[in-house]
């Protein structure tokens, strides 16, 4: 697989008329809804942390975090899909990525394997999809277990300054 | 001179050794454009800069090296071998003058006559590389192979090489000023680029955290093997922070030295005489605080020659000197770099600035009455402020002190201003002495760790929150958090001192606070202020606990966090967590104590009225003010919720009645003199709100008074009751009889539901009243005391069953229905139930009259049912009971 497929948003069409193309994605679920971030966006993967609470900050952001001594802001993906709270004492895991050169880290129920998927599994948002999932998405991918949102973490972040 | 020639030299190696690589490139590559004018760029800044320097010699060599390049550059001839040889012994032979320059301070002598000429050749298109490079070969010794050659002058593209003999003067006193056999060369210095250095910082930054960290680590285990090369670690660790902080210092004279000449230009333009004392220049200090704060500087310096001073004749009238003096001072205190600015002229104008003030519309006049003349300098940094009459080319745009404060206070500065009509003004700037490592106080509120910037805290003080029941907070010499409605205020050394609480603003939950083990500033008797001052404003924050201070590298918060203004960043503590860094300015600002707002405040200030007992023999405090005549008047401070100072012009007309505008609603007046005089620019008006949670219910009403005296602390025995309407009855307060206002009468002219009233008499005799609002508890307590009972307070049903069981003995209860947790009629039930209390009358009260309600409380156990506020009803109430009671008792 060549980089510059990699780089690429998710397929397209004019992607499809050259033919198979992969992409690779490190696969979560929130809410037991399987999802997909481009593996390239993704810079580490934790487990268990301790986050620091922000008072006044939007309700989205967990907290912050330090990772190897950078601070890390924590965005809960359930509550910015707005999905109910995940039950106490579950563990949650986070995906690490980096926007504008600030690290951020979005909140998930569990983190699973990465997976390449071609681009002939790959559909566009169906409009039906409630809004919040909708708008955070950038399609999704037909699997034989399932179907696999893919998240668009820039727009993830992209949090309104005013609350 | 010494600096700049050193400077010069380095600069010119440095540029020499890039030409050498450059020029060996062109050759390889003829047809590069970049490179020819960077060349060109090259030499052309040595010919300017030596040409400023004096240096007549090196001049004459770059200047003809310099036409050859310009030629090359415009395509006049090709870039050959030769040119560039010959190019090149120009380079050398300008090395070789820079290394004797180095070596003793001048230039050496030695001809370059032969080189020129080889070079002008060239530059004519008549190329004579042979020459050339004989020239370059043998530079000096040489006789000039090329001297048949006519005079390059003529001929020259570029004028001529200027006459040397007045430069040579030049070069004469760097040998002077440099000291005989030491080079000035480039051997002690090198030049870094900032950017290298800010990450060196950077990195020693990160490791100083860690070095925290492990110290921290250490301190955990006693007579580890680490504990002794860990504290070399530290020791050296902060060494090496303090040299590269070194290597960033720079002497604020660098930000000053363009000042001199600004002064002198200025007082030419304004036709003044000004004389510039610069004290400290050698005081260092980070260079990016030193480039932040230089135009700041430049302006305030500026500021003071256009303002601040007087033309010579007004200084001659006010029996000055006629030159007006500015002095700069910088001097480092307690890691902080104190700059003054102070100039002798006529001082800031407070009158012309409060009008200002008004004019623009930041204030009202009534506002600024309760300023005080510091409060009203501070105008002057608000945007847009200027009183300078007229907009002179220096000064008076009205852009500028609002930047300096802003400038300085982002870099985590302060700026204070004292000002003596006639004597002059004085801004003192204090600012940190680097960016990158601040000390910071480490504190918890609502269960969460936050630091505050050292820079900003003035001092800690522990206090206790209002009377507690065991009384511990009585003990002399320690401060008592008062409230003002619910406002804390902390009285310190006859100061009073506007509050937060830090759990509050970040709106911390209490019920998250509970969960960590610290106790809450509520619940705790005890809790500490941190006193914080920024510029002018003092202010202290609530915290629940204080730990220790650390050093902290401050790090932006992510973007979308950044409209949180209450935080100045984060950092990673000693331990690894994340903790947000508090920014005492957005504290000030979000609680409004930066707006110069000073109602409120300064007027008085209140006991903690929400007392867990509050019997009526025990103090009370008394709001003192005068209406209607000059005898004293007196209300219970726990019953203002506010006292405010309500300018004319605010005051409006609905209905008859004259209403203000009042935290978003409208708030009727009552005059208690009867009529508002509205000659008057203002009025004090005493706030009175009535808040039910239980109800739902939020109102106000003002009291318009004429003054406000005093507040001052004493029994509150109500003696003489007499038919005056709106008065309870007079008091001995202060030594002075006082008449105690009937709130009651008086909420009624606002609130004709608000409740009904009258005075009655009763027997002595011990009640209890039971109730959550603050207010109707204020309310019933001096009507009640002012009927001659003897009356206690509980502001909840548990509240009153622990005097149960302390004991205390009363002879009928009056209790609320609607209260909070345990409600009047479950409070009844329980007192029914057993202990000595069973028999007592209970009144209920209530807001409530539905028949299936009052029948609801009878079967409950309540002994009557009066609506919440019928104070006769109530006294008839209670001495009926009473009068029950007695003749039960008698019988028995």
């Amino acid at each position: 697989m060549s980089l510059d497929l990699i780089e690429r948003r998710p397929p397209t069409t004019e992607v499809e008329e050259r033919g198979e193309t992969e992409t690779m994605f490190v696969t979560l679920t929130v809410a037991k809804q399987l999802c997909g971030v481009p593996v390239l966006s993704v810079r580490d993967v934790l487990g268990e942390q301790t986050i620091t609470r922000i008072p006044l900050a939007p309700v989205e952001i967990a907290g912050s975090l330090n990772l190897r001594g950078r601070i890390v802001t924590a965005v809960d993906l359930r509550r910015r899909l707005r999905l109910p709270p995940a039950p106490p004492g579950s563990p949650r895991m986070s995906v690490v990525t980096e926007q504008g050169g600030e690290l951020y880290a979005l909140l998930v129920d569990q983190v699973r394997e990465v997976m390449s998927l071609r681009s002939s599994q790959f559909e566009q948002t169906p409009p039906t999809l409630p809004g919040d999932w909708a708008a955070y998405s950038d399609g999704i991918y037909r699997l034989a277990s399932g179907l696999l949102v893919v998240l668009d973490v820039g727009r993830l972040l992209a949090l309104a300054p005013d609350r | 001179m010494d600096d700049l020639l050193a400077d010069f030299l380095t600069e010119t190696n440095e540029s020499l050794a890039d030409l050498d690589l450059a020029l060996v490139k062109l050759e390889r590559a003829p047809d590069d454009a970049q490179t020819l004018s960077l060349i060109f760029r090259g030499v052309h800044t040595v010919k300017g800069t030596c040409g400023f320097l004096g240096l007549s010699r090196l001049e004459r060599v770059a200047h003809a090296a310099e036409n050859v390049l310009g030629k090359l550059r415009d395509r006049v001839f090709p870039v050959t071998g030769d040119v560039i040889t010959t190019v090149l012994a120009a380079i050398d032979r300008i090395k070789e003058i820079v290394n004797g320059i180095a070596a003793t301070g001048s230039e050496p002598a030695g001809d370059d006559a032969p080189l020129i000429a080889a070079l002008n050749l060239i530059a004519d298109g008549k190329a004579a590389p042979a020459a050339a490079t004989a020239a370059a070969q043998e530079p000096e010794p040489t006789p000039p192979p090329a001297a048949a050659e006519p005079a390059p002058e003529p001929v020259s593209a570029a004028p001529p090489p200027p006459s040397p003999a007045p430069r040579e003067a030049a070069p004469a006193e760097h040998v002077e000023a440099t000291p005989a056999g030491e080079p000035v060369g480039a051997a002690q210095t090198i030049r870094v680029a900032v950017d290298v250095l800010e990450d060196l910082m950077t990195l020693v930054s990160e490791l100083v955290l860690t070095r925290n960290q492990l110290m921290q680590l250490a301190r955990q285990q006693e007579n580890s093997g680490f504990t002794v090369p860990l504290q070399r670690l530290s020791q050296i660790t902060s060494d090496l922070q303090e040299g590269v902080m070194k290597t960033r210092m720079q002497p604020i004279g660098n930000a000053w030295n363009k000042l001199p000449r600004l002064v002198r230009d200025l007082a030419r333009d304004l036709n003044k005489k000004i004389e510039l004392t610069m004290i400290g220049a050698d005081t260092e200090l980070d260079r990016q605080v030193l480039e932040l704060i230089k135009d700041p500087l430049t302006h305030m310096v500026r500021n003071s020659g256009d303002h601040g001073l007087e033309t010579p004749a007004e200084r001659r009238a006010a029996g000055k000197s006629e030159t007006g003096r500015i002095t700069l001072k910088a001097f480092h205190e307690g890691g902080h770099i104190i700059i003054e600015i102070a100039d002798d002229g006529r001082g800031l104008p407070v009158d012309k600035i409060r009008a200002k003030a008004v004019s623009k519309g930041l204030a009202t006049e009534a506002e600024l009455a309760t300023m005080s003349e510091a409060q009203i300098l501070r105008f002057i940094f608000r945007p847009g402020f200027s009183t300078a009459a007229a907009v002179t080319s220096v000064s008076g745009r009205g852009v500028g002190m609002d930047v300096v404060k802003t400038n300085i206070e982002k870099i985590g500065g302060a700026i204070e201003l004292t000002s003596r009509l006639g004597l002059g003004s004085t801004f003192t700037i204090k600012i940190p002495l680097t960016l990158a490592i601040a000390s910071a106080l480490i504190v918890q509120a609502g269960g969460e760790r936050f630091a505050i910037p050292q820079l900003s805290v003035v001092e800690l003080v522990r206090a206790s929150v209002g009377d507690t029941e065991n009384g511990a907070a009585k003990e002399e010499g320690q401060s008592r958090i008062e409230r003002i409605n619910n406002t804390p205020v902390l009285r310190l050394r006859n100061r009073l001192l506007p509050l937060v609480n830090l759990r509050e603003l970040l709106e911390l939950s209490p019920a998250e606070a509970t969960t960590s083990a610290e106790p809450t500033a509520d619940e705790n008797p005890a809790c500490y202020i941190v006193v914080t001052q920024v510029g002018n404003v003092t202010c202290g924050i609530i915290v629940d606990a204080v730990f220790d201070t650390e050093e902290i590298v401050v790090k932006p918060v992510a973007p979308i966090l950044r409209h949180v203004t209450m935080f100045s960043g984060n950092t990673i503590l000693g331990d690894g967590s994340v903790i947000m860094i508090l920014d005492p300015n957005g504290l000030a600002r979000a609680t409004n104590i930066a707006g110069g707002d000073a109602r409120g405040s300064d007027v008085g200030s209140g006991r903690k009225l929400t007392a867990h007992i509050s019997q009526s023999g025990e103090r009370t405090a008394l709001l003192i003010f005068r209406a209607g005549g000059t005898e004293p008047k007196a209300v219970p401070l726990g019953l203002v919720a506010r006292l405010e100072n309500i300018p004319r012009d605010k005051m409006e007309t609905s209905a008859g009645t004259p209403v203000t505008q009042y935290r978003g609603k409208l708030m009727p007046l009552v005059p208690l003199s009867g009529s508002i005089d509205m000659e008057r620019e203002s009025h004090p008006v005493l706030v009175f709100s009535d808040v039910d949670r239980g109800l739902g219910r939020d109102r106000a009403m003002g009291l318009v008074v004429d003054e406000i005296v005093d507040v001052a602390e004493d029994f509150l025995r109500v003696e003489l009751s007499g038919d005056r309407a709106g008065l309870l009855g007079t008091a001995v307060i202060d030594g002075h009889a006082t008449d105690v206002i009937d709130t009651v009468y008086w909420l009624r002219q606002a609130f004709q539901d608000w409740f009904a009233s009258a005075a009655g008499d009763a027997p002595t005799a011990r009640v209890l009243v039971v109730e959550d609002s603050d207010f109707f508890r204020h309310l019933v307590v001096p009507a009640l005391s002012a009927a001659g009972y003897d009356v206690s307070a509980a502001n909840d049903a548990a509240q009153a069953l622990r005097m149960r069981e302390a004991g205390v003995k009363f002879d009928a209860i009056v209790s609320d229905i609607e209260m909070p947790d345990m409600n009047g009629l479950d409070f009844v039930r329980r007192v029914r139930a057993e202990g000595p209390w069973a028999d007592l009358p209970i009144i209920a009260l209530s807001g409530h009259s539905q028949p299936h309600e009052i029948e609801a409380g009878r079967q409950a156990g309540f002994t009557d049912y009066v609506q919440k506020f019928e104070r006769d009803s109530l006294l008839a109430s209670l001495q009926q009971c009473l009068a029950e009671r007695r003749q039960a008792s008698l019988a028995h």
